[in-house]
Order: C-alpha cells, then sequence, then structure tokens
C-alpha cells in the first residue's frame, strides 16, 4: 500500500473547531452513540472509520443537528463550534446548516439547472443582494468545487445530467456556495468510480486550506490516503483517535488493530 | 466438508446428479405444465374481461347510435299576424300555427279527429322551434317560412325502423293510418335524418325527440368544478400536514386509518350526510350542482389524499436532505423540492378521484339532482341534474325513445371518463421522475 507513504504528514493545525463532550445519542430505545468526546481541528481532514453500523454517520449527523429531522432521535452531552454550543436554544439549526455544510453518500443534486443548484442555498439565506454577486458567488462555488471548468458554458442545464463525479462535486459546491467553515461528508465517493474518487479526493484535500472537513468513509486506504486525523468508531463508542499514522501503524487499542487488519468489519 | 466426509468413508466425495434420470424429466415436465395453465388462466381472465368490455361497449353503440339522428319534417309555416302580438312576439298562438301548417302537409284531410291525429307527427316541440325562431327576428311576421322541426318520438321509432309494421295494428303504438301519412310525407322528401345536435344542446324534456343533455352537463361541469376547488386544496393542505409536519404519533396513526376507512365508505353514506348537513341544518338550496360538488369533495378528499401523500412519500429522500443539508427550512424543503416533484402524482390522483366523482349517482339522487328540470342551469345554485343521474331518470323513463338515448348518454359519460384518464396518463408519462 504505497498510499501509505502520505501518512508522514504532520497535523500543523492546533486549533480546535469542534468539540463534542459525552456525546449520546437514541433512536427510540437504541443506544447508538456511546459518551463520544472528540475535539476536531480547523483545517484538518479528520476521517471517522469503522465497521457498518458502528455509529460514525450518526455522530457526524449530530455535528449540524441533521437528526433534529428524524422523529426519533434524541442527542444528549455537549457540541461546541467555536466554543458556542450548537444545541443551545437559540440556534437555528437552519442558519447552523448554512456553517456546516454536508455532502451525502450518494450525489443528489436537485432536479434543477446547475447553476440554481448552487445558487439555492445563497438565495434562501439572502447572502447576495443582486444578479451579479449571486453570479460571483456561485463561480467561486463551481471553482471551489474543481467543476467550474467543465460546466462554465452549460450553467443552466440540469445538475441530473451530469457524471456520477461530476454531480459529486457540484453537490461539494453547493455546500460551499454558503460559505460554510465545517464540511461534513458522509462517504462521498461510495457511489463513484476509482476515477471520479480520485478527483474527489484530491479536493478534499484542497478544501482543507479554508475548511475543517470531516469525512466518513468505509475504506481505510481513503482516510489514510485523505485525513490527517482519523477516529476509529466500534458498536458506538469512540475507540481511538489520533494522527492517521498512528492509528494506521501504531494503533493503540487491539480493536482497532483487528479492523485495520480486516479481523473485523 | 470433503474432508469430513472421506473421514466417514464416504468416497462419493462431490455430489453428481444424474440429469437423465426419469423422475427428473417428469418433474421437470410438470413444472413445464404448470406455467403453461398459469399463462392460460391469465390469458383467459383478461379475454373473459375485454369480452365483457367488448358487450357492454358494443350493446351502448348498438342502441345508442339512433339517438345521435333525429328524424325531422320540413314544413312550410306561415306566420300568421292574428296569431302573433307584434307588440309582444313570445307571445302568440303558435299551436295553431303548427296546426295550420300540418294542415296544409295534407290539403286532403277534412276531418278534424284525422287532422288532429296527423298533427301528432310533428313534435309537440315544435311550436316553441317556430317561437324562437320568430322572437330572433320579428320581421318575420306575416311571412312563410320553411322550417325543419322534430317529429314525435313513435314517428321517430317508426323511420328508424325500431317500430315493427308488421305487427297487428291493435298491439302497435301507431295504426296503419298514421303510417300510411308519415309514409307519405317519406315519399314526398320532406322526412330527413340530420345529426341529433338538440342531444347537446337542449335541457331534459318529457319528450325524448327534444330531451337533450345541457342540463345535465352543465350540472357536471359546476359540480365537479366546485368538487375540485374544495377537495384539491384542502386534500393537498392535509397531505402535506400529515406526511411531512405532524408528530408520528398514535393521533396521527388513528387519522390515517380513519382516512383509508374514509375511501371505503359507500357514497351513499356521504349522499345521506349531505342531505342531513348540507340540506337539512345549512338550508342550502335542493338540487343544486354546488351542493353535489360538496357531496362529491367529501368523497374525493380521502382520494386525493391518500394519493398525494403517496406522491409525496415517493420523492427520494436525498432530495429533502440536500435541501435541509444547505440549511433549507422544512416549510423551504417541502414547497421549493418536495411538492414540484409529487405533482404529476398528485394531479394523477386528482383526476381519478375526479372522475370517479363524475361517475358517481347515489350521493346526488339523495340530494335531489335527479329531479325534472327542463331548463339547464344558469348558476351553480339553480337546480339541475348531472350525467349519471340524468342517465338514471332517461333509464326510468317509458317512452321508447328513451332506450337509446340512455345509451348514448352512458356513451357521452364514458367518453368524459376516457378523457379524464387519458390527460391523467398524459401527465404521468410527460412528467415522468426526473432524478
Amino acid at each position: 500500500m504505497n498510499d501509505m507513504t502520505r501518512l508522514e504528514r504532520k497535523v500543523d493545525q492546533k486549533t480546535i473547531k469542534i468539540s463534542a463532550r459525552d456525546v449520546q445519542v437514541f433512536y427510540g430505545e437504541t443506544h447508538a452513540i456511546k459518551d463520544v468526546s472528540v475535539d476536531i481541528l480547523d483545517n484538518t481532514v479528520t476521517a471517522f472509520i469503522g465497521p457498518s453500523g458502528c455509529g460514525k454517520s450518526t455522530f457526524l449527523r449530530c455535528l449540524n443537528r441533521m437528526n433534529d429531522t428524524i422523529d426519533i432521535c434524541r442527542v444528549e452531552g455537549k457540541i461546541e463550534m467555536d466554543g458556542a454550543d450548537i444545541y443551545a436554544k437559540r440556534v437555528d439549526p437552519v442558519q447552523l446548516r448554512a456553517q456546516v455544510g454536508m455532502v451525502f453518500q450518494k450525489p443528489n443534486p436537485f432536479p434543477k439547472s446547475i447553476y440554481d443548484n448552487v445558487a439555492y442555498g445563497p438565495r434562501i439565506h439572502g447572502l447576495a443582494s443582486n444578479k451579479a454577486e449571486l453570479d460571483e458567488i456561485v463561480e467561486k462555488a463551481l471553482r471551489r468545487g474543481a467543476i467550474w471548468d467543465e460546466v462554465k458554458d452549460r450553467l443552466d442545464e440540469p445538475g441530473t445530467g451530469l457524471s456520477g463525479g461530476q454531480q459529486q462535486r457540484l453537490c461539494i459546491a453547493r455546500a460551499v456556495a454558503t460559505a460554510p467553515e465545517v464540511l461534513l461528508m458522509d462517504e462521498p465517493c461510495s457511489a463513484l468510480d476509482p476515477i471520479a474518487t480520485a478527483q474527489v479526493e484530491e479536493l478534499i484535500d484542497e478544501l482543507r486550506r479554508d475548511y475543517s472537513v470531516v469525512i466518513v468513509t468505509h475504506s481505510m486506504q481513503q482516510a489514510a490516503r485523505v485525513s490527517q486525523k482519523t477516529a476509529f468508531f466500534h458498536l458506538g463508542n469512540l475507540v481511538e483517535y489520533g494522527d492517521t499514522g498512528d492509528i494506521f501503524t501504531n494503533p493503540e487499542d487491539p480493536r482497532t488493530e483487528s479492523y485495520i487488519t480486516g479481523r473485523i468489519g | 466438508m470433503t474432508d469430513m466426509q472421506a473421514e466417514r468413508g464416504d468416497t462419493s466425495a462431490t455430489l453428481r446428479i444424474n440429469w437423465s434420470d426419469p423422475a427428473i424429466g417428469a418433474r421437470l415436465a410438470r413444472r413445464k405444465r404448470r406455467q403453461f395453465w398459469l399463462k392460460g388462466l391469465g390469458l383467459a381472465a383478461i379475454s373473459v374481461a375485454f369480452a365483457m368490455l367488448f358487450i357492454l361497449v358494443g350493446s351502448l353503440l348498438s342502441t345508442g347510435y339512433q339517438a345521435f339522428r333525429q328524424t325531422h319534417v320540413a314544413m312550410e309555416v306561415r306566420l300568421d299576424p292574428a296569431h302573433i302580438r307584434a307588440d309582444n312576439p313570445a307571445r302568440g298562438n303558435f299551436r295553431a300555427i303548427v296546426g295550420e301548417a300540418v294542415a296544409n302537409l295534407f290539403p286532403e284531410i277534412e276531418d278534424r279527429a284525422d287532422l288532429r291525429s296527423a298533427t301528432g307527427i310533428v313534435s309537440n316541440g315544435a311550436q316553441f322551434i317556430i317561437r324562437d325562431r320568430v322572437v330572433e327576428n320579428p320581421d318575420l311576421i306575416g311571412q312563410t317560412i320553411r322550417v325543419e322541426v322534430p317529429v314525435s318520438d313513435n314517428y321517430d321509432q317508426l323511420a328508424k325502423g325500431l317500430l315493427d309494421r308488421d305487427t297487428p295494428e291493435e298491439h302497435r303504438r301507431l295504426k296503419d293510418d298514421e303510417i300510411a301519412r308519415f309514409d307519405q310525407l317519406a315519399e314526398a322528401g320532406l322526412i330527413s335524418k340530420p345529426l341529433n345536435t338538440a342531444l347537446l344542446t337542449n335541457a331534459d324534456s318529457r319528450f325524448p325527440e327534444l330531451a337533450g343533455l345541457k342540463g345535465a352537463l352543465l350540472g357536471s361541469f359546476y359540480a365537479l368544478m366546485t368538487c375540485f376547488l374544495l377537495a384539491f386544496p384542502v386534500g393537498i393542505g392535509a397531505a402535506i400536514y400529515l406526511e411531512e409536519f405532524a408528530p408520528k404519533n398514535r393521533i396521527s396513526d388513528l387519522i390515517e386509518i380513519n382516512i383509508n376507512n374514509l375511501a371505503a365508505v359507500p357514497s351513499v353514506v356521504f349522499g345521506l350526510l349531505a342531505l342531513a348537513v348540507f340540506l337539512g341544518w345549512f338550508g342550502l338550496p335542493r338540487s343544486a350542482p354546488f351542493v353535489g360538488g360538496m357531496t362529491l369533495a367529501l368523497m374525493t378528499l380521502p382520494t386525493i389524499i391518500i394519493a398525494t401523500r403517496a406522491a409525496l412519500k415517493a420523492v427520494p429522500p436525498s432530495i429533502r436532505e440536500a435541501a435541509l443539508g444547505v440549511g433549507a427550512s422544512r416549510q423551504q424543503v417541502v414547497f421549493g423540492h418536495v411538492l414540484p416533484l409529487a405533482m404529476p402524482g398528485i394531479l394523477t390522483g386528482t383526476i381519478i378521484g375526479l372522475a370517479q366523482a363524475l361517475g358517481e349517482t347515489a350521493p346526488l339522487l339523495l340530494i335531489g339532482m335527479n329531479a325534472f328540470i327542463t331548463s339547464a342551469p344558469e348558476t351553480p345554485f339553480s337546480s339541475a341534474t348531472a350525467l349519471p343521474t340524468q342517465i338514471f331518470i332517461w333509464a326510468d323513463s317509458p317512452e321508447r325513445g328513451f332506450v337509446s338515448r340512455t345509451s348514448a348518454a352512458i356513451l357521452v359519460l364514458l367518453g368524459f371518463l376516457i378523457a379524464m384518464n387519458a390527460l391523467a396518463i398524459f401527465l404521468r408519462s410527460k412528467f415522468e421522475r426526473k432524478w
């Protein structure tokens, strides 16, 4: 696995962007997340890995309060972004989700034009006061999503007509259009072919300059390739959290080692 | 596995199947036979259904086509100023004018009784047709005009060959001399059978040759409009609330079960409810298409709610998540993304619900939309019939001419139903899912 060479990257950031303390998540009676405490750094790609059903996606969805949309879901504990509790009463989840963008497993562009896909977020949050400003936001976002050159001549064509990889980069552009500080990605490459995956991974690495990126992934190679920090979840517990290089080469917990070497999963 | 078998001393390590074994061949034949029978039964079921449809439409067409033509007789009518008041042309003795015109057709008849019998050839409505011509153009008074008026029902039946001339005279509805007089007119070339436009432009009448569907068509139109305007917004609103906003608990479960049950309630029950509430308590007018529409809306509402909820559910959750993920509020998600995508399904469901309402008879009977009304409704609040109740009335009428008119009215109703369902299919295919 020559990807391992990239593990030598050092985490050069020390600013904590999101800090979670003793987070519990319940789906009805099921205790899905147990006592998870983790500090997510700014300008860093943090990977959540773990076997299916371990709660990594559930925890990710706590960070922008997407779990609020599920009736039976209950979140306890404290999650702070820049020191402010995101579950406080005065925080509106609608605004929080503009600050904490999300990219989903399956590319899910709206059945609208490419332009409208990206412009939707800025429009509903009133980020542009006129058409020229909106055009600028859309162009910036599409450039940020590394898809501008491919779509600049056909902005009024439907976003659903793009290829899978292009659709996913369009979704990333849509997420960055509302100027978020954190980007959450829930297995963003699991529906893509290897070439599209490579493009998106490259983009993730670039996005690190401006955002704190959290990525849930099934592929350990991907975690190794793109992340600086890795958190390993197992049965709702955060088993181990540390620099990606350490987790993959020198795990402390036997469960982490079994997972990485393929004995559980 | 093989190791263990080897340990037990089993020499046949792998399972070998003898495909040429006759038992296997027999089993295969049995499987094929079963499949053959299943296909055959399916085909038979479809054939039976088609045959039934064919018989239904065939019998309707074979009796109904007669109603699309109406026998007319041409007459020279002298608009005698002695019979019409020039200051008010609508008032006048047009009956006498028709009598004189018929007398002119048969100059040889002397006997007053024979003359009266001869006048019976012409429809009772002829005097009104002539009156309307005069009212339209009072300058005609004093002139002689040529008009074609419908013949009365029995002669119409005779002209269409539905009245058997070989029946003994005492059992026949027209006597020999009456038939002879009609034949005399036919030989003179005065009898014609033009397209029966009156079927669509006239309202109901006691006389089949004058009866038409205009009142029923307008009544059904007003009722359906009322039904749509009430049931569509309320149904969609209820469905959106239940599907997107209502908490999922025992109360919402109860509501859902009751809506599903409501869709299965016999329509006559809705009619009774409307009779008690709309007419009894609110004192709304009887026989009014507006009230009919309200009743049909009660019936259509569950259909629309169920169809809308299904359409909303069919919108993939990924679209909702995408919108929520960029910070759209629940309301923005529903109205900006989910509802537009669900619209084709909602419209299809609504049109099918309305088509059902169009054919509904029982609730309209109970609120009096089966009254005998000879003028087309001017507003949704005037008395009217609807297509299905008109069919009901005509099917109940003893005059022979109503037999073919009933079939014709059913054909008109079926035509509208097919058109509405075609529209639903068109909408569904035009707005195929876009994600």
